[in-house]
């Protein structure tokens, strides 16, 4: 989160004018997905209410057959009374039940349904939005505030509605009652709304900055996790902590502070409340003693006012959580909104049957728009052939990968695969058609089987042993509790790096891709290693187009052509033996591997 | 539980004086219908203006008083809960922290991270929920219960007697309860790590255009986590209907016994009406208590997955440990032909491995009788094939894990008798796939170690990190992103380079870590080393025999055994391995 790219784009999202109402409506359409159910409960509910209501009303005729006399209790009726308060109670406590399965199967439902477009939004996301985006809050969003939405969401709707009912009711009774009595409400509900209203103004930007620090939080968390080994190795976990720390403490102040207007919404809007029953009892008293109103009318009103105040304190409470639910769902609805991978162009086809011609036209590219990396670069890899790129780190080699499997796009220039411009055809079907070993190998929890096959389609477990064997790591395999069915559990642990760069390489040998990719395929990969898969490799790359990015200079003399990329551009091209009898840049390179 | 009841400790008086408030604050909220109660009924009778204003004056301060106290209760419960939040992540995190490795392996990081994140905010939860109405509700059912004790003993009991059902109920649902929330914790952990993975793998994901696979694999996922919550949930809203049942059981039994009572004329109809008035208070009360007992047996299984982590015991302590001259002084000389040097100099080796054994999951050995000792000054070079534990050696030399026999000593001291402070400052290591953070380069490099910028600087230059770095326009203080996606792989390694060499070490350990570096500055990096780093004892995996064969030593591993120990020279002759890999990268050359 601190990195400046990041800050930058945090800042640009304050400053938009945030629109509540947007962010409501979306919340709404989630809700509306099962109005159904939005009913059910509220039948449910009203109907638990009223049951509940009518066995007091039962308990006092039970009550009123007992009498007064002793010895003349009516004991029949009492019996009969109370067993239709047990009937009543009983089906108004199922009731109940019933409502909290359907609220919580709705709500789970919602919460299902965000977490669902989250992660399709995710995966869609082009990988420039990860390069530059913190894991954990990322995961913070998908968690935390999932369920805070979620947590508020499902129990404040129902408690709205029943509340309007109630106010609805109550003060239908008053005016009946005593309309200018009323008119104490229309000095205090106005006011309870206006506090309501400029708390929750007020309450909104803290409840953003809360879910805000908590995500960063979770960044850094996240951060210093994955690198525990390291805190370790340099013994500092104090200084970590400290940091942390500050972290920890601005999240708290972050906490705290919506805690601490929030917490304000309750107790002032009762206080509204308390004080219109003041008015209602000191100007009722008055009226009545002008004559306006009898006293039983007046202590039916109180009453009344009683009910008609509870559910708009309770509304309140509710509205200052809606708030925090409201800055959460802010915070999911940013990152569903991030812009998507652009859509394949309209009648984009699909390649299919890839011959494997590969060419690059005056691409100019850099990851910064203004720092460009490459400079109009020109290549061209027919057919079968070998293609290696060599040169000093950070001059553009995995650069121009990330262009080829359209990562990234080109800011000009095209690219071309069996003539087709690759914008032209689907991303999938042209990632589909390569296949690609990275340095930074990647394995995911599962079985060994599972991970191996990842990608290809429908593989036996003797293909997949074959290409294991051809990888060299099928007898470290067969030497794990359970051989094939082994789960590597997070990041593969205690597998060394070299044995999961051949875990990777069997998974790319089971591909079948007419196109290869190898950026430092083998570089954890000791070079007897090397050798004894080399036949493996070259069987691997028969026929198909390869891109290799290798620094072991040995393991690319066989290419057709290799490219010395420095600053962004070609500086040198051609087989190995001609590049040695230049005797530029490569012949240079190659030379240092014997100091 | 028990532990976050301990970390509430130092909060205790703030506590209590906010729940003396709320205490205030409560009975304002119950004065306020008394007070109408008495103006109706009493007052207004009387056409006493003056005192039905006196009455609403009262009604007044005391909503005043409800307001105030209110507020400031409220705020005291968000102070206690936050400061004790606060302090408990600080001490989590600082104990994951000092996890030893195979700990953080057992745990696994995303079941780590949402203990740390999503575990602490449920416990936040608890501790303001609780706070706020745990005062309320016990008052209101104290009180209930003791007005009505007060009034009809025997009926009291009746209802009463219903309490020992409604224990059993909480049992029952919080014995299933924690349970279940443990499980959803569980399944959050799987659903973050799912979440995790395909973000680092986000580029084989897309090449492979496994996508809607893992989609589906998200799916299972956040299905899981549902029917888990579903299953928590639906198990602890039986609680509710199941109280609300019982106590009007209850209270319908009161109705029965109180009609034999009126009946035999002890008691009166109007006690029984009575009854039923604050029979309401007390079934609020009990809901109320319902509600925080739902956040607490969530909050309880949250804590106890909190203290697992803060009770694992301490890995890796310091021990007592006889130094390398004792434990040679035991064994046969024959053995201790590597050391003999040593002895007579009086100066013990600076790293030694004494007959190691280790094994990372107690069953098949990973290295087994490694044996080898090295002067300061001296560079290792340690070469093998892939997995045969040349990453483990070091891992257990920076005692990331304990050997299971033999010992592994630095100037002649078992580094298990090492503080861990002590121990670490020797080092500067860069690990293979080791991690860049987002902060400046400078702050990386510096890693929170007193360093200043020349020093970075210096070391920087010796890394060739200093070219690029010079190229920026911010220089030191560029921003890496997360990871330090914003570097290509060759920058990335230099930085870390740089980490490993600005501390002064002892000891610079590299595993694997010029892979991404090309032979030139591969070669140049080992250059600046030697000169600047002199006296500095170096310990190098490589995958390149031009990378450690001016090495003193260098160890030959194979599956976890030491097959060849010597010079380059040596190797060649002794070592029929080491030739192999020698004569592939070098092309036979022997001294090209």
């Amino acid at each position: 989160m601190r990195s400046p790219g990041m800050g930058m784009h945090s800042q640009r999202v304050q400053e938009k004018p945030k629109d509540r109402k947007k962010v409501l409506l979306r919340l709404g359409k989630y809700l509306l997905e099962h109005k159904w159910l939005v009913l059910l409960a509220l039948i449910l509910t009203t109907a638990s209410n009223f049951l509940a209501l009518v066995g007091p009303a039962l308990a006092g005729k039970a009550v009123d057959a007992i009498g007064t006399q002793a010895g003349g209790v009516d004991f029949p009726t009492v019996f009969r009374y109370c067993f239709f308060m047990l009937v009543f109670y009983a089906a108004s406590s199922f009731m109940a039940y019933l409502l909290s399965i359907v609220m919580i199967h709705f709500s789970q439902k919602i919460v299902y349904q965000m977490r669902k477009d989250i992660f399709h939004k995710l995966a869609e996301l082009p990988v420039r939005f990860f390069d530059g985006h913190a894991i954990g809050d990322i995961i913070s969003r998908i968690s935390y505030d999932v369920d805070t939405v979620n947590a508020s969401l499902s129990n404040d709707l129902l408690q709205i509605c029943t509340s309007a009912i109630t106010v609805v009711g109550s003060l239908t009774m008053m005016i009946f009652i005593s309309p200018v009595l009323v008119l104490v409400f229309a000095v205090t509900v106005p006011a309870s709304i206006f506090l309501t209203k400029y708390m929750t103004g007020k309450v909104r930007p803290l409840f953003r900055k809360r879910s805000g620090k908590l995500g960063e939080l979770n960044g850094y968390v996240e951060e210093i996790l994955t690198g525990h080994r390291t805190t370790k190795a340099y013994h500092r976990e104090e200084v970590m902590t400290n940091r942390f720390e500050e972290r920890n403490q601005d999240a708290a102040k972050a906490y705290y502070e919506a805690d601490y207007y929030g917490s304000m919404v309750g107790p002032s809007v009762n206080f509204i409340n308390n004080l219109s029953l003041v008015f209602v009892s000191v100007f009722g008293a008055l009226l009545y003693l002008a004559g306006g109103i009898s006293l039983g009318n007046l202590s039916s009103f109180v009453l009344y006012s009683r009910k008609f105040s509870g559910p708009i304190n309770e509304m309140a409470n509710i509205l200052s959580e809606l708030q925090s639910a409201c800055a959460a769902a802010e915070r999911v609805f940013r990152l569903i909104d991030e812009e998507p991978e652009p859509a394949d162009s309209l009648g984009a086809k699909e390649l299919c049957d890839v011959r494997g011609d590969v060419e690059m036209r005056h691409v100019v590219f850099g990851y910064d728009p203004d720092k460009i990396i490459l400079h109009g670069l020109n290549l061209s890899a027919p057919k079968g052939k070998l293609i290696a790129i060599v040169g000093p780190t950070g001059a553009g080699k995995t650069t121009i990968v990330n262009l080829l499997m359209r990562f990234y796009d080109p800011k000009s220039g095209e690219i071309l695969v069996d003539q087709n411009e690759i914008r032209s055809v689907t991303r999938s079907s042209l990632r589909r058609s390569f296949a690609m070993v990275l340095q930074d190998t990647w394995l995911f929890h599962g079985t060994i089987f599972e991970n191996l096959t990842y990608g290809s389609k429908e593989t036996s477990l003797e293909e997949v042993v074959r290409a294991a064997r051809a990888a060299n790591i099928h007898d470290y395999i067969m030497s794990l509790p359970n051989q094939y069915d082994t789960v590597l559990d997070e990041n593969g642990m205690n597998i060394s790096q070299g044995q999961k760069q051949l875990l990777t390489i069997a998974r790319a040998m089971l591909l079948h891709a007419n196109m290869l990719i190898l950026d430092e395929a083998t570089s954890n990969v000791d070079t007897r290693t090397e050798q004894q898969i080399q036949a493996a490799m070259q069987d691997l790359m028969q026929g198909k187009t390869c891109f290799v990015i290798a620094h072991r200079l040995s393991t690319i003399q066989n290419a057709d052509e290799i490219l010395v990329v420095m600053g962004g551009e070609i500086i040198e091209r051609g087989t190995h033996e001609q590049l040695l009898l230049q005797n530029g840049k490569y012949a240079e390179l190659y030379r240092s591997q014997f100091h | 539980m028990r532990k976050v009841i301990e970390y509430l400790k130092p909060q205790f008086a703030w506590m209590c004086f906010g729940i003396s408030i709320k205490f205030v604050g409560t009975i304002m909220d119950l004065v306020i219908p008394w007070i109408l109660a008495h103006l109706l009924d009493v007052v207004v009778p009387t056409e006493d203006h003056g005192a039905i204003f006196l009455w609403g004056g009262a009604m007044l301060l005391s909503a005043v008083l409800a307001l105030v106290t209110n507020i400031i209760a409220n705020r005291i419960a968000s102070l206690v809960a936050r400061d004790t939040v606060r302090s408990l992540r600080h001490d989590l995190f600082s104990k994951i922290c000092l996890l030893s490795c195979h700990q953080t392996d057992e745990f696994t990081i995303p079941s780590l991270e949402s203990r740390m994140t999503s575990d602490t905010y449920n416990i936040h939860q608890m501790l303001n929920m609780m706070q706020r109405m745990g005062v309320r509700a016990p008052i209101l059912l104290l009180g209930g219960i003791g007005i009505t004790l007060m009034m009809e003993p025997v009926l009291t009991l009746t209802l009463i007697g219903t309490l020992p059902l409604l224990a059993l109920v909480v049992w029952w649902v919080s014995k299933k309860g924690i349970p279940l929330y443990t499980k959803l914790q569980q399944s959050i952990d799987r659903m973050v790590r799912t979440v995790r993975e395909n973000i680092t793998g986000i580029r084989v994901i897309k090449a492979l255009s496994k996508t809607e696979y893992e989609k589906k694999r998200f799916d299972d996922a956040n299905q899981n986590v549902v029917a888990c919550e579903k299953k928590a949930g639906i198990t602890m809203a039986l609680t509710n209907p199941a109280m609300n049942l019982l106590l009007n059981i209850g209270l319908t039994l009161v109705i029965l016994v109180g009609a034999y009572r009126v009946n035999a004329g002890v008691t009166q109809p109007g006690t029984i009406i009575a009854f039923l008035t604050y029979f309401t208070i007390i079934l609020n009360a009990l809901m109320a208590i319902t509600r925080i007992f739902v956040m607490y047996s969530k909050g309880s299984a949250s804590a106890q997955r909190i203290c697992a982590v803060l009770d694992a015991p301490v890995d890796l302590k310091v021990i007592e440990k006889e130094p390398l001259k004792e434990v040679l002084k035991e064994t046969e000389t024959t053995d201790n032909r590597l050391f003999y040097g040593v002895q007579e100099q009086e100066k013990p080796p600076h790293i030694c491995f004494y007959h190691v054994n280790f094994s990372y999951y107690k069953k098949k050995e990973n290295v087994s009788d490694i044996h080898f000792a090295i002067r300061r000054g001296e560079t290792l070079g340690i070469i093998g094939a892939t997995g045969s534990g040349k990453s483990t050696i070091i891992r257990l030399l920076m005692r990331l894990y304990d050997v299971d026999c033999g010992g592994v000593y630095i100037d002649g001291k078992d580094v298990r008798a090492m503080e861990p402070d002590e121990l670490h400052r020797k080092f500067g290591v860069v690990f293979q796939n080791d991690i860049l953070f987002a902060d400046t380069i400078y702050e990386n490099i510096a890693f929170g170690r007193d360093i200043s910028k020349e020093e970075a600087a210096r070391a920087a230059r010796c890394a060739q990190a200093g070219e690029f770095i010079d190229a920026l326009s911010d220089g030191l203080d560029h921003m890496l992103t997360a990871k330090g996606t914003n570097l290509s792989g060759g920058q990335k390694q230099r930085v870390l380079l740089a980490r490993a060499l600005a501390g002064k070490p002892e000891i610079i350990v590299l595993d694997d870590s010029s892979s991404a570096l090309d032979y030139k500055t591969d070669s140049l990096l080992r250059q600046a080393i030697r000169e600047e780093y002199h006296g500095v004892t170096t310990v190098i995996i490589a995958q390149r025999v031009s990378s450690i064969r001016h090495a003193d030593h260098i160890l030959v591993l194979e599956a976890g055994q030491e097959i060849g120990y010597g010079t380059h020279e040596e190797l060649i002759r002794t070592c029929e391995v080491y030739r192999q890999i020698s004569h592939s990268q070098m092309g036979g050359g022997q001294d090209a």
